[in-house]
């Protein structure tokens, strides 16, 4: 998928048609350490760009996840309630979060792509 | 995602520990802690360290926590009048756990105090890093006619089950050290303070030495194939599953040493005698029961209760708060400890917490988690 948009707050989106599998960057999760527990938004739920949608706990301290898309939530990832440690393993891929029908998917073109994540990253 | 910019932003005045570069090397992720840059983990992160210090040995830096010597005819008697434990008692080379307290009977911070080997009387004392300065400023005031010494020495403990297999290995004769003993070494000429102690509920040890020596010694463990480095959060894991409270969350100035479940360390005639800041409360704790207790908590979700949170009994009636709270790598569960209102504070009673939109039940829990197992002689050898 080398499709990944990215906010500055660390998630990604990649956009299929008008679904939106959302994540966190593996630069989130080093940074997070272990994670331990995630909860998750009801599929069905409206979401609004800039608010939170998730929270990852890891051993240290729970942090909240921002959705960087508007939309519906239609998908969670099914595997995460019993193995949280996926996100730390494979974030882009099977640690996925959510998926999100877009409302707006002009919104994911201001976001970073992968040079510009990159880049943005370094300042840091 | 909140949370990345506090690690990612150290102020610019934090201290260096000595063994800064070996951290670095080792690939630490530095955090600030009271003032140092800490290694808050290393590659292997938070639960293989706590999970292979449970069941091999680790080693840590814990050079930012205070060190300094009393020194003077009966130094130790002295330091009673800020302490509740027995320390005139106290033989050399054995080390108590104790608290230095205020005049209500809270808790200042709590130490660990040495008697060292010689004639003349000198006690050696460890004392929490975000506490420190205040505390060298306690003893040197109300203690004024005594010598009073803070050193600059670097600190590194080595914890778990084969710490003392690895340490003697080094140091023949530490292996035999009793739990809470201490004895100098020689290390390469150098003197290097071996005591049997630690904040993790395994067997281990704490290693004093000059900063210049400190990184040979952290090269010379960290080589053997059982010792891996771990850093400050498998640290706060470790402890929170030995049920053992932390300076500025389980205890601070408003807790006194009995609610804290520290009666263990106040010493019998002391409890009779007295002549410690606070004694009044800490009698009425000790004879009445205190209003409070600190107590294990097991929440009934998946989801880590932290500190802060408050505890309600069934009828909605705010009985206790939370003091730390985490995941415990060893029991694969969040686990927590806090102050619950004694009526309440019994093993098995169910309480809630609310944790964001949710209320998640929380289960009183008897403190350790993971049971401690500090070094106890065999009945062989005690018999020789």
């Amino acid at each position: 998928m080398n499709d990944l948009r990215y906010s500055k707050d660390h998630e990604y989106v990649a956009l299929e048609g008008d679904v939106a599998t959302l994540g966190i960057s593996d630069y989130a999760q080093s940074q997070l350490g272990d994670i331990v527990f995630i909860e998750l938004p009801e599929v069905g739920k409206k979401v609004a760009k800039g608010k939170e949608i998730a929270v990852i706990e890891s051993v240290k301290a729970a942090s909240e996840v921002y959705s960087p898309v508007s939309g519906e939530v239609v998908e969670v990832n099914p595997e995460l309630g019993e193995t949280p440690a996926l996100v730390n393993d494979d974030p882009l891929g099977r640690g996925w979060l959510i998926k999100v029908r877009v409302s707006d998917p002009g919104e994911c073109a201001s976001l970073m792509d992968d040079a510009a994540y990159s880049s943005f990253l370094k300042t840091l | 995602m909140t949370e990345l910019d506090v690690a990612t932003a150290a102020p610019p005045a934090l201290s260096k520990l000595p063994l800064d570069a070996v951290h670095r090397r080792l690939g630490a992720r530095m955090a600030p802690f009271a003032g140092y840059d800490m290694p808050l983990q290393y590659e292997q992160g938070i639960v293989a360290e706590t999970l292979h210090t449970r069941r091999r040995a680790s080693l840590f830096d814990v050079s930012h926590m205070g060190q300094a010597i009393l020194a003077g005819a009966r130094a130790a008697r002295a330091l009673e009048s800020l302490t509740p434990a027995d320390l005139a008692s106290l033989s050399p080379e054995r080390t108590r756990y104790t608290q230095l307290l205020n005049e209500s009977g809270g808790i200042l911070d709590d130490l660990l105090v040495t008697r060292l080997p010689g004639v003349e009387e000198r006690l050696l004392l460890v004392v929490n890093a975000s506490r420190k300065q205040e505390d060298f400023a306690l003893i040197a005031t109300a203690l004024p006619q005594f010598d009073f010494n803070p050193l600059d020495r670097a600190l590194l403990a080595l914890q778990g089950p084969r710490a003392s297999a690895v340490l003697g290995a080094l140091l023949p004769g530490a292996e035999d050290l009793p739990f809470r003993g201490w004895r100098a070494f020689d290390f390469g000429g150098a003197p290097l303070f071996v005591s049997r102690s630690g904040y993790t509920g395994e067997d281990g040890f704490e290693l004093s030495l000059r900063a210049e020596h400190a990184e040979d010694l952290a090269r010379l463990l960290l080589a053997h194939e059982d010792v891996a480095p771990a850093g400050l959060g498998a640290r706060d894991a470790l402890r929170l599953e030995a049920g053992l409270p932390l300076y500025g969350h389980d205890l601070d100035e408003t807790t006194d040493p009995v609610e804290a479940r520290l009666s263990w360390s106040i010493g019998k005639r002391r409890r009779a005698e007295g002549g410690f800041p606070g004694f009044e409360r800490i009698r009425n704790a000790l004879e009445q029961g205190p209003s409070r207790m600190r107590v294990g908590l097991l929440p009934q979700t998946k989801a880590p209760l932290r500190e802060g949170a408050q505890l309600y009994a069934s009828d909605d009636q705010a009985v206790g708060h939370v003091t730390s709270g985490g995941f415990s790598p060893t029991l694969q569960r969040p686990i927590a400890m806090g102050y619950v209102a004694s009526a309440y504070a019994k093993v098995g009673a169910t309480l809630s917490a609310p944790l964001r939109d949710k209320r998640v039940d929380v289960t009183v829990a008897t403190l350790p988690f993971v049971p401690h197992r500090y070094f106890k002689p065999s009945a062989e050898k005690e018999a020789r």
